[in-house]
């Protein structure tokens, strides 16, 4: 037995012995690839979604027509991809800022002292723009498939809470760094709200908790953005998905 | 062991009577313990992988003196204890009956052990747990009936994983990577800190409400005239399906909402560009090639000099 191949022979059993262990078996459920003796049967795939509780989403079987990437063009599978983006690199954030009148100050120094400071803000900024975007996109090619005709009316109906969601939580976010950009276009896109029929002077006074933008507006923005929104979109996302799945999955073919 | 009421005993006794073709007293004292279980010949389910054809095309069958198969009980119970009931039941219903009716052809045609050509090794069934024992026992069949009766004739499905979750998980990867490449080469905007007293000229909302101010540059004076269309149009957008009764989907049969989306589409489109790119002080029509960049989202994008 050459050395390569008693090397060979030892990795495999420990590999064995690790995949097939007491702690592996505890961790994956059956069915998963990362125990002893998966093999790709029909029954192994449908616990790969089964006995996972996050690949759960998605039902154990989809038509056929579904899988095809230019069908749904993962639009709305990447809308929610880039959610979690968001949510994550916006958590990271949060560790170095503060809804005051050091909020630009501390957006500075997240650029120029901090490592990967400017890498995340970035990524969090251009991902919103992307998911806005993406949404949008993912909403006309639910149009263009009349993807939102019975049984899926409702969907299209949350689908619009959703959109609406997306851009305010884009539009709170914006005025966060604090600088003439920020309070310029929360200005301008305030102001476009008061003039929404009859409540629309009481809207912005809501929204700006004042007459004009304000570090109390930036407060305000703040808790919506990061607490607020996200709560919201969340439970809505989830009625969401779960209502692709009850209306019989993904529509078509057409 | 839990009693099971003598009433079920004897609905599962007759199930299993029937599904392995013995006669109701010989199951119950199975299912007591009092008697070995049925032999059923029956490969499990594991895929072979040895290359070495199977021994039964070149061995002659020998069905005088071949002996029994050596003993295996029904492995489907055992093999997971942990699925859903209803998909065992239903597993095993499957599973059991076939080989039911072909019992006896297996076994005439199994070698004997003794016949030259070694016996690949039978492909392993692997016990995940070994210390849990089988704890339970196939009271009764269950006819698997649908909740919800299907609407529809069964359609051509395939299964997520891996024609669904292998495409997302690549979609996935594609897009972190190239909003990381986004991100590492351009630079989000900063200007200077907040001044409610120095109002930029011009003063822009975030792109996607550039067509509305686009628009609201038109109507200044009866601004009514597009809020109002505005927040009376979202609710007809949620309402659409309720509007649009035509059950069609192909395009060619829904003409006009087709048409109706993509002018909706080309006119916020166009709005949306001129408001980014077309628009400079005092919102006057500029051309971004001559007077440069007025949004300032894009400062780092686009570089005309
Ligand atoms: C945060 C935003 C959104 C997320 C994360 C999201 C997510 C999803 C996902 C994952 C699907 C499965 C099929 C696919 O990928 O296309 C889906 C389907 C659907 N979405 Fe969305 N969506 C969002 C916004 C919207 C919007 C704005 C609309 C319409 C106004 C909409 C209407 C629908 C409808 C009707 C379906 C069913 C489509 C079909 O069966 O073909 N969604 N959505």
């Amino acid at each position: 037995m050459t050395l390569r191949e008693r090397f060979q022979e030892t990795r495999a059993k420990a590999s064995d012995g690790f995949k097939g262990g007491k702690l592996m078996s505890s961790i994956f459920r059956p069915g998963s690839p990362f125990r002893k003796g998966y093999v790709d049967s029909p029954r192994n795939r449908s616990y790969v979604v089964m006995n996972n509780v996050l690949y759960h989403l998605h039902p154990v079987k989809v038509k056929r027509h579904g899988v095809r990437l230019s069908y749904t063009l993962c639009l709305g599978g990447l809308s929610f991809f880039l959610f979690i983006v968001l949510t994550i690199t916006g958590i990271w954030l949060m560790f170095y800022f503060r809804p005051t009148e050091l909020a630009y100050v501390d957006i500075q120094n997240l650029q120029t002292t901090i490592a990967f400071g400017s890498l995340v803000r970035n990524m969090h900024r251009w991902g919103a723009h992307l998911m806005v975007l993406v949404v949008f996109l993912h909403m006309s090619r639910v149009f263009y498939h009349g993807a939102y005709k019975a049984p899926r009316e409702f969907n299209w109906v949350i689908g619009v809470i959703l959109l609406l969601l997306t851009l305010l939580l884009s539009f709170t976010g914006y005025l966060l760094p604090w600088d003439q950009l920020a309070i310029w276009a929360v200005t301008v896109g305030g102001n476009m709200a008061g003039y929404v029929p009859v409540v629309g002077a009481q809207v912005k006074f809501g929204l700006f908790a004042g007459l004009e933008a304000t570090t109390a507006t930036l407060l305000r923005f703040y808790v919506l953005h990061v607490l607020f929104f996200p709560f919201i979109i969340v439970i809505f996302m989830a009625v969401h998905f779960w209502r692709v799945r009850k209306d019989g999955g993904i529509s078509g073919p057409l | 062991m839990v009693d099971i009421p003598e009433h079920l005993l004897q609905r599962s006794a007759e199930a299993r009577a029937k599904a392995l073709g013995i006669s109701i007293e010989q199951a119950i004292a199975e299912m007591k313990g009092q008697s070995d279980p049925t032999v059923i010949s029956k490969e499990p389910e594991v895929k072979i992988i040895d290359e070495t054809p199977p021994p039964a095309a070149e061995t002659p069958a020998k069905p005088a003196d071949a002996p029994p198969p050596p003993a295996k009980t029904i492995t489907p119970l055992k093999e997971e204890h942990s699925t859903e009931t209803t998909e065992k039941v239903a597993e095993v219903k499957i599973e059991e009956k076939i080989p039911a009716a072909e019992t006896p052809a297996p076994a005439a045609e199994t070698p004997a052990p003794a016949a030259e050509t070694p016996a690949p090794a039978a492909p392993e069934e692997v016990d995940f747990a070994p210390e849990v024992k089988v704890t339970q026992r196939l009271l009764t069949v269950v006819k698997a009936k649908p909740i919800q009766k299907p609407v529809k004739e069964p359609i051509d499905k395939v299964n997520t994983w891996p024609h669904l979750m292998l495409p997302e998980f690549v979609a996935l990867m594609a897009m972190t990577a190239f909003l990381i490449f986004l991100s590492a080469i351009l630079q989000a905007p900063l200007l200077e800190e907040a001044n409610p007293n120095v109002t930029p000229n011009p003063a822009k909302a975030p792109w996607y409400f550039l067509g509305l101010q686009e628009m609201l540059s038109y109507w200044d004076p009866q601004i009514a005239g597009v809020m109002i269309p505005t927040v009376v149009g979202l609710i007809l957008w949620m309402a659409f399906p309720y509007i649009d009764r035509n059950p069609e989907t192909h395009p060619s049969k829904r003409k006009f909402a087709i048409m109706f989306y993509t002018f909706f589409l080309a006119g916020a489109g166009t709005l949306t560009i001129i408001g980014v790119l077309f628009r400079g002080p005092g919102w006057n029509w500029v051309y971004p090639w001559i007077d440069g960049i007025w949004f300032d989202d894009l400062l780092d994008w686009i570089h005309f000099e």
